[in-house]
């Protein structure tokens, strides 16, 4: 089992390693759309740190659904997707691995590129890390719910919005709790309740979402 | 949940028998093919035969578990292909599609799938494999760079791991195979035979002199 998530695992890095440019197309489309936003908001400090939280958390949820279309659908394409699930490998673990790569090229560098961001809107060093924090929790149940909706999708016409349309709704709460975390040491309230609720959501996609996944993609090749 | 490697109780006396019981396979809206009855037997190679759209493919996919029957059933020993414990484990499925990553070198590729499939993926195993289909000189070049045949054979390098008898379901293995590459996947058919496994194909050219004996089914009839 290990080592089937790790080969998948290592293989997706790899592929993304070999194709950098486009590896690196999420992050850079999520710095320039937060970059967007005080140009068309208005450079005033005070607006800029109260929107700070939400713009942040939200263009890091549109990179997410953006890049992960593309999740299964070139293994699709080139029969590799068929060899995985006939492998007898569990789908539960296959997916899981596809998640976590695509967290790896994907949601890591956005959780890194967040205190740029961050400064870019005048916010505060608490609310930053708390941010930050948000997001190292957040971006895992993005990847998970991403992978699902993208073997929902495949190979459907339009899988591209559709999948953002599955997805939006599902990623809610996550958005809600991440960016409210940061709204609440704003206004100087404890943010435990975020983190266990945002903590309790990343256990619970992590259990359910490559379940649902492995089910998607054995009826995606049939 | 971990792979099952439990066998069927009728390996005892070699590998299960693949069955098809008045099989029927719909695309669509159309029925392909019905009331299909097929055995391959331990040491039997079968060449599946028919007219293009006849469903060849689809059977092949019903017989690998990838697809569920219209109506009928096919199965490994006794139990339905797609719950038959440790089926995976004795089964080969080369499609048409090579199943090769463009951004990977040939070895890169055929080292993953060997894990994937719990086959010998060290580095000797894989290159004694590639030079097995002839590839030994581009099992470093990225798949990219292949011809259509050349990808082929490193798709099929794939039967030159197998170390036990398992059943080899291979959908035109022949393909954009020069006269090499189609007496290197005889070699490895003939062996696999001889050691007790089992093979069933599609092929639209002839497999050639030097194949094994193979029993034709022709799927025309059962259009």
């Amino acid at each position: 089992m290990g080592a089937a998530f790790s080969a998948v695992y290592v293989r997706d890095l790899r592929l993304a390693l070999r194709r950098r440019v486009e590896a690196l197309l999420p992050v850079v489309f999520f710095i320039v759309a937060v970059s967007l936003f005080p140009l068309g908001v208005g450079p005033e400090p005070q607006t800029l740190r109260q929107i700070a939280a939400g713009v942040v958390w939200v263009s890091a949820l549109l990179a997410s659904m953006l890049s992960v279309t593309s999740l299964y659908a070139g293994d699709h394409a080139d029969g590799s997707l068929e060899q995985m699930i006939l492998s007898g490998q569990s789908g539960f673990v296959v997916a899981s691995a596809k998640a976590a790569a695509h967290w790896t090229v994907t949601g890591a560098p956005l959780v890194l590129a967040a205190p740029l961001i961050g400064l870019l809107m005048d916010m505060s060093g608490v609310a930053l890390a708390t941010l930050v924090a948000s997001l190292l929790l957040g971006t895992p149940i993005l990847s998970l719910l991403g992978g699902m909706g993208a073997a929902l999708t495949l190979g459907l016409r339009s899988a591209g919005v559709l999948l953002i349309l599955l997805i939006l709704p599902l990623a809610v709460p996550a958005l809600i709790f991440g960016a409210g975390a940061v709204s609440a040491v704003d206004s100087g309230l404890s943010t435990s309740g975020h983190f266990s609720l945002l903590g309790a959501l990343l256990i619970l996609t992590g259990l359910t979402a490559p379940l649902a996944t492995s089910f998607a993609l054995r009826i995606a090749l049939e | 949940m971990p792979t099952n490697h439990a066998v069927p109780a009728t390996s005892t006396d070699g590998l299960p028998t693949l069955a098809a019981i008045d099989l029927a396979c719909r695309r669509g809206n159309r029925i392909l093919f019905r009331g299909v009855n097929l055995e391959v037997r331990k040491g039997q190679a079968t060449w599946l035969r028919g007219r293009n759209g006849r469903g060849k493919t689809s059977l092949l996919r019903l017989a690998a578990g990838l697809a569920i029957p219209e109506s009928g059933r096919i199965v490994w020993g006794d139990t339905a292909v797609r719950n038959a414990p440790g089926y995976a484990r004795q089964r080969v499925y080369v499609g048409h599609a090579n199943a090769l990553k463009d951004d990977l070198t040939v070895t890169e590729s055929l080292t993953f799938l060997a894990r994937m499939h719990e086959r010998p993926s060290d580095p000797a195993s894989v290159q004694a494999a590639l030079n097995l289909v002839g590839m030994t000189s581009r099992s470093e070049a990225l798949v990219r760079t292949l011809s259509q045949g050349q990808r082929r054979r490193a798709t099929l390098a794939r039967l030159a791991l197998e170390r036990e008898a398992s059943i080899w379901i291979l959908d035109e293995p022949y393909d954009a195979l020069d006269a090499d590459g189609v007496q290197a996947v005889n070699e490895l058919l003939h062996r696999h035979l001889a050691h007790g496994g089992s093979i069933l194909l599609t092929s639209h050219q002839s497999p050639g002199a030097d194949a094994p004996t193979m029993v034709e089914f022709d799927l025309d009839p059962f259009a």
